[in-house]
C-alpha cells in the first residue's frame, strides 16, 4: 500500500483551456495517506471521477504530478501503477468459477499456486463467498457478482491502492447495508489505501475516515463525517450533506448578534468578518427548535416520514426546514429558535471563522 | 377509479402476480413497494394493458378494460431510464402527446409552459434532452406524462438513476404535482424511505402478492404481518423471537419486555418482536424503556444520522440516532428498547395487535 500525493493536479478535457471554467478539475493539492480510507463525494460533473481516473492512470492530467510513496507515476500506465479497481458494474468472467475469478489476478502475475490458494480462500472468507467458491459466476445475482469484483480488488496484497467507482449502484438497498459494513470491516482489518467515488452521502460517510467533498471541479472540504455535518466549510457542503440540507438566510451581523429581519439572533461567538460583504446564516434542520419561544413562524407542511417529521415553515418570508421527533407535536402558535451550537456564518459561500 | 379484481399472471409456469385485488382512486398517489422481482413491474404492466392477466379482471371507471391494449387506453408511463426524443427540443418533447392528440397551438403552448413551470424546466425549453443533466432529462419525461392528461400515470422507479440530492428535490415536488392533477398515480420503488417521503398510499409486495394496502404511514406503523413489516424496513427490521409469560416477554439475561397493554390478552407462546431502528436508542426515551447491553459492529452515517449495527445475543440489530456518532468496533454499549413501539407477531407471522384497535 502506498501514500498518494496529488501535486497541483488540474485537468481540462478540451484542447486549449483558458479560464478556470475550462477545467473539469481545478487545482487539487492533496495527500491520501497510506492505509487511509477516503471517499470522493459530490454530484455528477463535480470532477470526482476525473480525479479517480487520474489516480488510476486512465487519464493523464493536463497539469501537475502524481506520486506514489514519493515516486512520480504521472507517466506510468494503469498496469505499471499496480492498483486494483472496482467499477460500477461487476467485471468478472462469467464462465469461470467464483474461485477462479478471484485467482485470476494472482495467476496472471505468476504467483505460486500455493499462495494463490491461501489468498483466494482468505478473500472468499472475508467477502462471504466461501460457500459458492465452486459455482460458475454466470447465474449469480448482481450483488454476488459485485462481491466477486470486490474480492478481485482485494485479493492482491501488493497493490498500492484499491479504487472504487460507485461500486454499489446496481445493488438492492437491503444488500447495500451488508456490503457497506463489510467494506468498512475489511479496511479496518487489512489497512488498504482505499479511494471510493460516490454521489451517495451514506456510502461516503460510512465508508471513509476522510470525506473529500467536491463541487464544480474543486475540493470544497475534507473532513470527518462530524465536521461536515457540524461545520460545513462551504454552503455547498451544508446543502449536499444532510437531508434536508442546511437552511441558509441572509443576515446582518453586529458584534455577537445577527439580525434576521426584525429578529436578533445571538451568535455563539463574534465572527471575524474582515472584508466580508453579504453574510448568510446557516443552520441545519436538526438544530432548528420549534416551540413556545423564539421567532414566530407559519407552518406550511409537515412530512411524517416515520422516524421523524420534516416540518416546512415560513420564517420572515423564507422557507425553513426543521426536524421534529416522531412523538413531538407542533405548538398552536409555533416559534422558531436556533440552537447556538448549530449556527454557522457564510460570506461568499465560504464559512467565516468565529471567535478570536 | 382503477380496480384490479383477483388478478393473476403466470409466465412460463411461474406466478408473477398472485391474486391481487386493489382499488385506486382518482387524484391519489399509490406506491408499490417491494424488493427487485417482487412483482412491481409485472403489476404495472397489467394495470397499463401491456399484459393481460391469466385470471381476474381490470376495471377503469366502471368499464372492464381487461385485455384492452395500452394504445387504446389513456396511459402515461415513466421509466427508470430517461426516455425522450433526442432530436427534439425539450419543448417539443413535452408537446408531443398534445400534437398527437391534435390540440390547438394555443392549448399546446399553455399546457407545455404550465408543466415546464411545475417541473422547473422553463430555462431549458429550447435545449435538446442530451445536453441536460439526468435530473432535467427525467423531469422532461415527467412533464410529458403530465401534459398527456392521462387517467393513469405509471412511474417505474423514476428516480433510481438520479443523484440523491436531485431525488430529494423531485420527491418533494412530486406529491404536489400529483395533488394538482386528478390522475391516478402509481409509483414503484424498492426503497421504504422513498415511500415514506412520497406519502399517499402504499401497497407492499412480496413474491407477487400484495401483502397490505393503505395510507403509507399507517402501513409503516401498523403492518398486518411480519412480511409487510420487513418489506417496509430499510435497514432491515430489528427482530427477536421471545417467549411470553404473563405480562412480559423474557429477554436474555433476565431482562423482561412488558407486553403492550392493548394486546395484554394474547396467549403465552413464542412471538417475533419487531421494532424500527429509531425505537432503539442510546438514552432512555421513556420510563418504560428497557435497557440491554449490545456490542457495536459497525456504524453507518448518513450525514445527520447514524445507523449503529449491534449484536445482541445471536441477533443483529440496527439503532438510529439523530447525530453523528463514532464507536470502536466491538465496544459494549447500553441501549434502550422502547416497548411503546414494538410490533408483536405470532408464530404464523400475523400481527398480534389488531389494526382497528390501534387506529382507534
Amino acid at each position: 500500500m502506498a501514500r498518494i500525493d496529488c501535486n497541483h493536479i488540474r485537468h481540462a478535457y478540451g484542447p486549449h483551456p483558458q479560464s478556470p471554467k475550462d477545467y473539469a478539475l481545478k487545482e487539487v493539492q492533496h495527500t491520501f495517506e497510506n492505509g487511509g480510507a477516503y471517499a470522493l463525494l459530490g454530484p455528477s460533473g463535480c470532477g470526482k471521477t476525473t480525479l479517480l481516473n487520474i489516480i488510476s492512470g486512465l487519464l493523464h492530467p493536463s497539469h501537475g504530478e502524481l506520486l506514489f510513496d514519493g515516486r512520480d507515476v504521472t507517466e506510468l500506465s494503469t498496469q505499471e501503477r499496480n492498483i486494483a479497481q472496482v467499477f460500477q458494474f461487476p467485471v468478472i468472467y462469467d464462465t469461470m468459477t467464483v474461485y477462479d475469478n478471484l485467482a485470476f489476478p494472482l495467476r496472471n502475475r505468476g504467483v505460486p499456486e500455493a499462495d494463490v490458494d491461501r489468498r483466494v480462500r482468505e478473500t472468499l472468507e472475508m467477502t462471504g463467498l466461501a460457500d459458492m467458491a465452486k459455482r460458475r459466476a454466470r447465474g449469480l445475482t448482481a450483488d454476488q457478482k459485485q462481491k466477486i469484483s470486490l474480492g478481485r480488488g482485494l485479493v492482491r496484497h501488493d497493490v498500492n491502492a484499491v479504487l472504487f467507482d460507485e461500486p454499489l449502484t446496481v445493488i438492492d438497498p437491503h444488500m447495500k447495508w451488508v456490503l457497506r459494513s463489510q467494506l468498512k470491516q475489511l479496511h479496518k482489518r487489512f489497512g488498504y489505501t482505499m479511494v471510493y467515488v460516490t454521489h451517495d452521502q451514506t456510502e461516503a460517510l460510512t465508508f471513509a475516515e476522510h470525506v473529500v467533498v467536491m463541487y464544480e471541479g474543486e475540493v470544497v472540504q475534507i473532513g470527518t463525517p462530524a465536521e461536515l455535518f457540524e461545520r460545513p466549510k462551504h454552503t455547498f457542503v451544508g446543502y449536499f450533506i444532510g437531508s434536508p440540507g442546511m437552511n441558509l438566510m441572509p443576515v446582518s451581523v453586529d458584534g455577537r448578534n445577527a439580525k434576521l429581519g426584525s429578529h436578533t439572533i445571538e451568535l455563539p461567538d463574534a465572527p471575524n468578518l474582515g472584508e466580508a460583504g453579504a453574510v448568510e446564516l446557516g443552520i441545519r434542520p436538526e438544530y432548528v427548535r420549534l416551540g413556545a419561544v423564539g421567532m414566530p413562524a407559519t407552518i406550511r407542511k409537515v412530512e411524517d416520514i416515520g422516524r421523524h417529521k420534516v416540518v416546512r415553515a415560513s420564517l420572515e418570508g423564507r422557507e425553513i426546514a426543521a426536524i421534529l421527533g416522531e412523538d413531538e407535536t407542533i405548538p398552536a402558535e409555533p416559534r422558531i429558535a436556533f440552537d447556538p451550537q448549530g449556527i454557522n456564518l457564510y460570506a461568499n459561500s465560504w464559512r467565516i471563522e468565529m471567535g478570536g | 377509479m382503477l380496480e384490479l379484481r383477483n388478478v393473476t399472471k403466470i409466465v412460463g409456469g411461474v406466478e408473477h402476480i398472485r391474486d391481487v385485488s386493489l382499488t385506486l382512486a382518482h387524484g391519489s398517489l399509490n406506491v408499490l413497494l417491494g424488493p427487485t422481482l417482487s412483482g412491481k413491474t409485472s403489476l404495472m404492466r397489467l394495470m397499463a394493458g401491456l399484459d393481460a392477466p391469466n385470471s381476474g379482471t381490470v376495471w377503469f371507471d366502471g368499464k372492464n378494460v381487461t385485455g384492452v391494449p395500452v394504445q387504446r387506453r389513456n396511459i402515461a408511463m415513466v421509466y427508470q431510464q430517461f426516455i425522450n426524443y433526442p432530436a427534439m427540443t425539450v419543448y417539443e418533447n413535452i408537446a408531443s402527446p398534445l400534437r398527437v392528440a391534435g390540440a390547438s397551438a394555443d392549448k399546446i403552448d399553455r399546457d407545455v409552459k404550465r408543466a415546464a413551470g411545475i417541473l422547473k424546466l422553463m430555462p431549458y425549453l429550447q435545449r435538446t434532452p442530451l445536453s441536460l443533466s439526468g435530473g432535467q432529462q427525467q423531469r422532461t419525461a415527467l412533464a410529458r406524462a403530465i401534459v398527456k392528461n392521462a387517467g393513469l400515470v405509471l412511474l417505474d422507479e423514476p428516480l433510481a438513476n438520479l443523484d440523491y440530492k436531485l431525488r430529494e428535490e423531485l420527491r418533494e415536488e412530486l406529491p404536489r404535482i400529483f395533488a394538482e392533477s386528478g390522475t391516478i398515480f402509481v409509483y414503484a420503488t424498492t426503497e421504504p424511505h422513498e415511500a415514506l417521503l412520497l406519502g399517499g398510499n402504499t401497497a407492499t409486495l412480496s413474491e407477487g402478492r400484495v401483502t397490505q394496502f393503505g395510507p403509507t404511514i399507517e402501513v409503516f406503523r401498523h403492518p398486518n404481518d411480519l412480511i409487510t413489516a420487513r418489506t417496509f424496513a430499510d435497514p432491515p427490521l430489528n427482530t427477536i423471537v421471545l417467549r411470553k409469560t404473563g405480562a412480559s416477554f423474557q429477554l436474555d439475561g433476565g431482562v423482561n419486555l412488558p407486553v403492550p397493554a392493548e394486546i395484554a390478552g394474547i396467549a403465552d407462546a413464542s412471538y417475533t418482536i419487531g421494532f424500527q431502528p429509531h425505537h432503539l436508542s442510546l438514552s432512555r426515551p421513556d420510563p418504560s424503556a428497557v435497557p440491554v447491553k449490545a456490542k457495536v459492529s459497525v456504524t453507518e452515517i448518513t450525514g445527520s444520522e447514524s445507523f449503529v449495527h449491534l449484536d445482541f445475543a445471536d441477533v443483529r440489530w440496527v439503532m438510529l440516532e439523530h447525530s453523528v456518532l463514532s464507536f470502536e468496533p466491538d465496544q459494549q454499549i447500553e441501549v434502550f428498547i422502547d416497548p411503546r413501539h414494538i410490533m408483536v407477531f405470532d408464530a404464523s407471522g400475523r400481527s398480534a395487535s389488531p389494526r382497528e384497535k390501534l387506529a382507534a
